[in-house]
Parts: C-alpha cells; sequence; structure tokens
C-alpha cells in the first residue's frame, strides 16, 4: 500500500503536483489525468528526481521520500520511463543483470532471476541480444524486466504502451496485470490508453492540474463525470 | 511442474552463458591475441634497434594512459583534459619516492598510481554536476593548476627525501629501473606487462558489474540511478581508475630511457592526447594502443623520413573531424570495416575468382 498525503510539488511559480492525497491499495493501479496533470512529475517524485516542497509518502510504512535516489531501487522501488531507456549498449541480458546486482544482495540466484524476469516478459530468446537491435514492443518488454528483477515492492509503469499497435498493447497489458501476483509489487499504471487500464487496474486515480480529482475502482472513477469533463473539457470553457 | 519449469530455465541459462563464452573467447580470438602478445614481447626486440624500442616501449607507457582516458570518455561518457598533468604527477611521486625511500619498483608504481588516482578523483569532483564542455574546461584548468605546481616545485627535482631541492633544479630525473629489467629490452618487457595487467584490469572493469553500471550513466543518469546504481561512486571511481592509470604509467615513463623532465608535461597535450584518443576508438579497449602509436610512433616515422612532425596537428584535426562525422568508432572500429568493404570490392572486380557473382543486382 502506497500512502500519499498532501504531497505539493512546485517548479518556480507553477505547482504540477498541488496537495495530493490518494492511496493505492495494492494490485495493478492506474493514475490517469489528461497531458500535464502531474502523473510524470509524481513518478520523478517517487523516484528522488524531484522534491516536494510538503507532503509524505508511505510505501508498505515506510517513509520513502527520506531515501536516496538509488537506494529506494535497493529498498524496491522499480521505473520505467515515457521515452523507453533500455540501456542500448547492453544484450538484453545484461540490461536486466544490472538491476538485479545494483538492487538485490543475492548472489546465488542471480542469474537465474534474470533469466526469469526474461522469461516473464517472453524475452529469453533474445537474451543475448545488444538492445540497440531490437524493436519498439521488445525495448519496451527489456524495460518492464527490468522492472520486476531483483525483489520488486512497488513497480511505476510510465505509459509503457505509447507508440505500440493494439495487438502488441493487448498482449503487454497480460503481461502488466500479472505482475503483482507473480512478483508480489504493487504496479501503478500510467497511459492514456483507457482500453488497457481498465484491462489491468483494479483501481485509479485520476490528476487534473496536479489535484487528485477522482479515486477508486476502475470501472467507477471512468464513468465519473469529473473525469470526463478534465478529459473532454468543460461546457464554460467550449 | 514447478521443477520442470525450473529445469527449463536452467537449461536456458547454460545455454546463454555458453554462448556468452563463444562470443568472449573463442578459441581462434584467443590464439590470435595470445600470437600478438607474443609477438610483441619477444618478436618485436629482435627486430627493432634501440632506438625504435625505446619508441615502442614509449608507445606502451602512453597506451596505459590512453586507456584510461578511453574508458572515461567511451564508456562514462565524460571528458578529462587533465590525464597529461596526472602523468606527470604519477612520475612526480615515483621520483620522490624513490629519493626518500627505497621502496621496490612494482610498489613505486603501485603508490604513484594510488596517489594519483586520488588526485585525479578529487578533480573529478565537478563531474556529479557538470558534464561536456563545462567538465572539460574545469579539467583542463586543474591541469594548468598542475602545471603550476610542478613548475613552482621544479619538478621532478633531484634534493634528497620527500621536499629535498637542489640547485640543479630543471634537468632530467631519470627513475632507476627495477634490477631485473635494467636494460632497454627488458624495461621494454616490462612495461608490455604492466600495459597487459593495466588492460586486464580495463577488461574486467568493462565486462563486470562497473561497466555495466557505467553504460547506463551514458546513456542517462537518471536511468541509472533508477536502475539502483550508486551514479556518485561509479563516476568518481572511473575519474579515479583513469587517473591511477596516468599515474602506473606516469611511475614508468620517469624510469624510461631519458626520464622525464618539468617541460615534457605542457598542458595543452592533454587536448592531444584526446584527439589521439579518439581517433584510435573510444568504444573498443584496443583502441588505446592505436592511440598510443598515433601519439609516439607516427611523430618518430614522421621524423625519421623527414618530414615535418608540424603537419601532425593538421592531420589530427582531420582525423577528429572524421571521427566526428562519420566514423564514431575512430580507427579500430573503422579500418576493419574498410578492410572488408575493399575485399567485396575487389571480389566485384573478379567475380570467377570469388562468390562476388551473388552480390550483382537481380535485375
Amino acid at each position: 500500500m502506497i500512502e500519499v498525503d498532501a504531497l505539493t510539488v512546485r517548479f518556480g511559480g507553477v505547482l504540477p503536483i498541488d496537495g495530493m492525497t490518494v492511496t493505492f491499495p495494492g494490485g495493478t493501479c492506474g493514475l490517469i489525468g489528461p497531458n500535464g496533470a502531474g502523473k510524470t512529475t509524481f513518478f520523478n517524485v517517487l523516484s528522488g528526481f524531484v522534491r516536494p516542497v510538503s507532503g509524505t509518502v508511505r510505501a508498505f510504512g515506510e517513509d520513502i521520500l527520506a531515501m536516496a535516489d538509488f537506494r529506494r531501487a535497493r529498498w524496491g522501488l522499480r521505473r520505467t520511463f515515457q521515452t523507453e531507456q533500455a540501456i542500448e549498449g547492453l544484450t538484453v541480458f545484461d540490461n536486466v543483470l544490472m538491476v538485479h546486482e545494483n538492487t538485490a544482495s543475492d548472489r546465488s540466484t542471480r542469474r537465474q532471476d534474470v533469466i526469469e524476469a526474461l522469461s516473464f516478459v517472453g524475452l529469453d530468446g533474445v537474451a543475448s541480444h545488444r538492445v540497440g537491435v531490437l524493436g519498439a514492443r521488445e525495448r519496451r518488454l527489456v524495460e518492464v524486466a527490468r522492472a520486476v528483477t531483483g525483489n520488486p515492492k512497488v513497480v511505476l509503469l510510465d505509459e509503457p504502451a505509447a507508440g505500440l499497435p493494439d495487438d502488441e498493447t493487448e498482449d503487454l497489458g497480460r503481461v502488466i496485470s500479472s505482475i503483482p501476483e507473480r512478483f508480489g509489487a504493487l504496479v501503478i499504471l500510467v497511459d492514456h490508453d483507457m482500453s488497457l487500464v481498465s484491462a489491468c487496474c483494479q483501481t485509479t486515480a485520476v490528476l487534473d492540474f496536479g489535484k487528485l480529482i477522482a479515486a477508486g475502482p476502475t470501472g467507477e472513477v471512468l464513468r465519473d463525470e469529473h473525469v470526463m469533463r478534465a478529459y473532454l473539457g468543460t461546457e464554460e470553457e467550449l | 511442474m514447478g521443477a520442470v519449469r525450473t529445469a527449463g530455465a536452467d537449461e536456458t541459462a547454460s545455454s546463454i552463458e555458453s554462448r556468452f563464452r563463444e562470443t568472449v573467447a573463442s578459441p581462434v580470438r584467443l590464439l590470435v591475441i595470445g600470437a600478438l602478445l607474443a609477438f610483441v614481447l619477444l618478436g618485436l626486440p629482435e627486430i627493432l634497434d634501440t632506438y625504435w624500442l625505446q619508441i615502442m616501449t614509449s608507445v606502451t607507457i602512453y597506451s596505459i594512459v590512453t586507456l584510461g582516458l578511453g574508458l572515461l570518455i567511451g564508456r562514462v561518457g565524460m571528458v578529462s583534459l587533465c590525464q597529461f598533468a596526472l602523468l606527470a604527477v604519477g612520475a612526480w611521486v615515483a621520483l620522490r619516492l624513490d629519493y626518500a625511500t627505497s621502496i621496490p619498483f612494482p610498489l613505486l608504481l603501485l603508490i604513484a598510481g594510488l596517489v594519483t588516482g586520488v588526485i585525479g578523483t578529487l578533480i573529478g569532483l565537478p563531474a556529479l554536476r557538470l558534464t561536456g564542455l563545462y567538465l572539460a574546461l574545469i579539467t583542463l584548468m586543474a591541469a594548468g593548476a598542475i602545471g603550476v605546481v610542478l613548475r613552482v616545485a621544479q619538478f621532478p627535482n633531484g634534493g634528497g627525501g620527500f621536499f629535498g631541492n637542489t640547485s640543479a633544479g630543471g634537468s632530467s630525473s631519470l627513475l632507476p629501473r627495477p634490477e631485473m629489467a635494467t636494460g632497454g629490452t627488458a624495461y621494454y618487457r616490462y612495461c608490455v606487462i604492466v600495459g597487459i595487467l593495466m588492460f586486464l584490469v580495463a577488461l574486467w572493469h568493462v565486462r563486470g558489474k562497473a561497466g555495466r553500471a557505467w553504460a547506463g550513466i551514458r546513456q542517462s543518469q537518471t536511468t541509472a540511478l533508477a536502475a539502483g546504481v550508486n551514479t556518485t561512486l561509479y563516476k568518481l571511481w572511473a575519474f579515479g581508475l583513469a587517473s591511477f592509470m596516468a599515474g602506473v604509467a606516469g611511475g614508468l615513463l620517469a624510469a624510461a630511457t631519458g626520464g622525464v623532465n618539468v617541460n615534457q608535461f605542457p598542458t595543452q597535450n592533454s587536448i592531444l592526447l584526446l584527439a589521439v584518443v579518439l581517433m584510435g576508438g573510444i568504444y573498443s579497449i584496443w583502441g588505446a594502443i592505436v592511440a598510443a602509436l598515433l601519439l609516439r610512433l607516427l611523430p618518430a616515422l614522421l621524423d625519421d623520413w623527414g618530414i615535418s612532425t608540424e603537419l601532425l596537428t593538421i592531420l589530427f584535426g582531420v582525423g577528429v573531424l572524421q571521427v566526428l562525422l562519420t566514423a564514431p568508432g575512430g580507427l579500430i572500429d573503422q579500418v576493419p570495416k574498410d578492410v572488408a568493404k575493399l575485399r567485396r570490392a575487389i571480389g566485384r572486380l573478379f567475380p570467377g575468382s570469388t562468390n562476388g557473382r551473388s552480390g550483382s543486382p537481380a535485375g
């Protein structure tokens, strides 16, 4: 469980996150909102790349904001990036190995764990390929494999399906929804593809201009009139 | 069912591992490397006269410096323009230690490397905040500062003890060679072996955890952090390692023919070093050898042929331009490609003798 309390981030005169209070109960949780709503900024706060001016984030009872950025990965925080960031110069295997060796101390199961993460996303066949030669879908899957290796507690996925065709998005959705059960991690999924979000997420929170405007079971949230308005614009604005 | 799955995964793991081993150390590759080493260690001293062997000794020593700088630029993506100054620091530390103590030569090299490594790490501190041009500028200024200090201290100077001074400062100082390698040929071999050790250290880093962490940092600082990499540690470690290598090379240089003097390490040589490292190739550690050949052998050859070595500045300028525009992998990457291209071209010219026919357009 992740409890966010009165989280506020300030960039100069802008508040990309403005008093956000929400609980991510577990399983796969959606986080949606129009462009600029503060979703990626929220991930960056969790990763330690952005310091909030106030508020707290407790993940499984621990004050995550008090940890140094690289130690958060050791604690169990994993993430993917909006612009895919699998490491080009390394092989698929080394990409995952690198996360494992920097986050999990257990050397004896290292290779086994890496292979397990690779077969989980279906990349065990290309383990020795360099990431530079892979296509968009495979690169995304490398990132997902990186995110689930080495005992993850929280997995943040930032638009993992961006740029993928529908059938590949569906496959990715199946992989994503099985992360909590398989690895025991809480997944937060940010995406604009509502069919992916409703397929994967039991609960969903909606941000608009840095403020939480709805949270709850995904089906209800997506039908909420505030959410519709945030996405489609209000009548006054029109 | 669980057991079956594990067995399957085991199999995949071992097959992947064996594939890795194949690419890293195929028998042919090992044989070629072994033959090359034997030639360099045993063959070259037989062929070359004293002068050219001195040149090759110098190439060997400088390849250690270019190796460190190549790692820093190619693997981590950080530029340092103070490696030449750190070479002087290594020589200075080794000489001063020799004046003051009776530490055996290998230990002297190690200490020179470690002290230089610490100084290099301190110079690398701005790298935690700066990148690219600004980092290069800071390190160049550090190189200038080291130059000033060495000039004021009348480096290397021959006085006794750690800080002793003689009035005859400014002339060259020569570090006594190890007993087992006092002669020119023996010292050349000694340098080659130290060089091999340094290349092994580099390989061990590149193929291991450090290399993977550096690859992450080179791509993006945030990606590396998100993967749990202590980027501060690995960046400083890279600076420390490159400086350690420069320090060891400095110790070797102090004992090479002619010794070292204060005029031998002008600050602008650090820029020259960057140029040859780029031309040699920064993405392969063997590029360091090409870089050292460009730096030390090429000028000697031009000199021998009666061509002005001033030409090198132009040549290197064109070379760096070529690397930046069309051949980012440098000579070590480009030459084999060009040779293959040439072979294909020759194959097309004489289609009967090779399988060049298959390359003809299908209409």
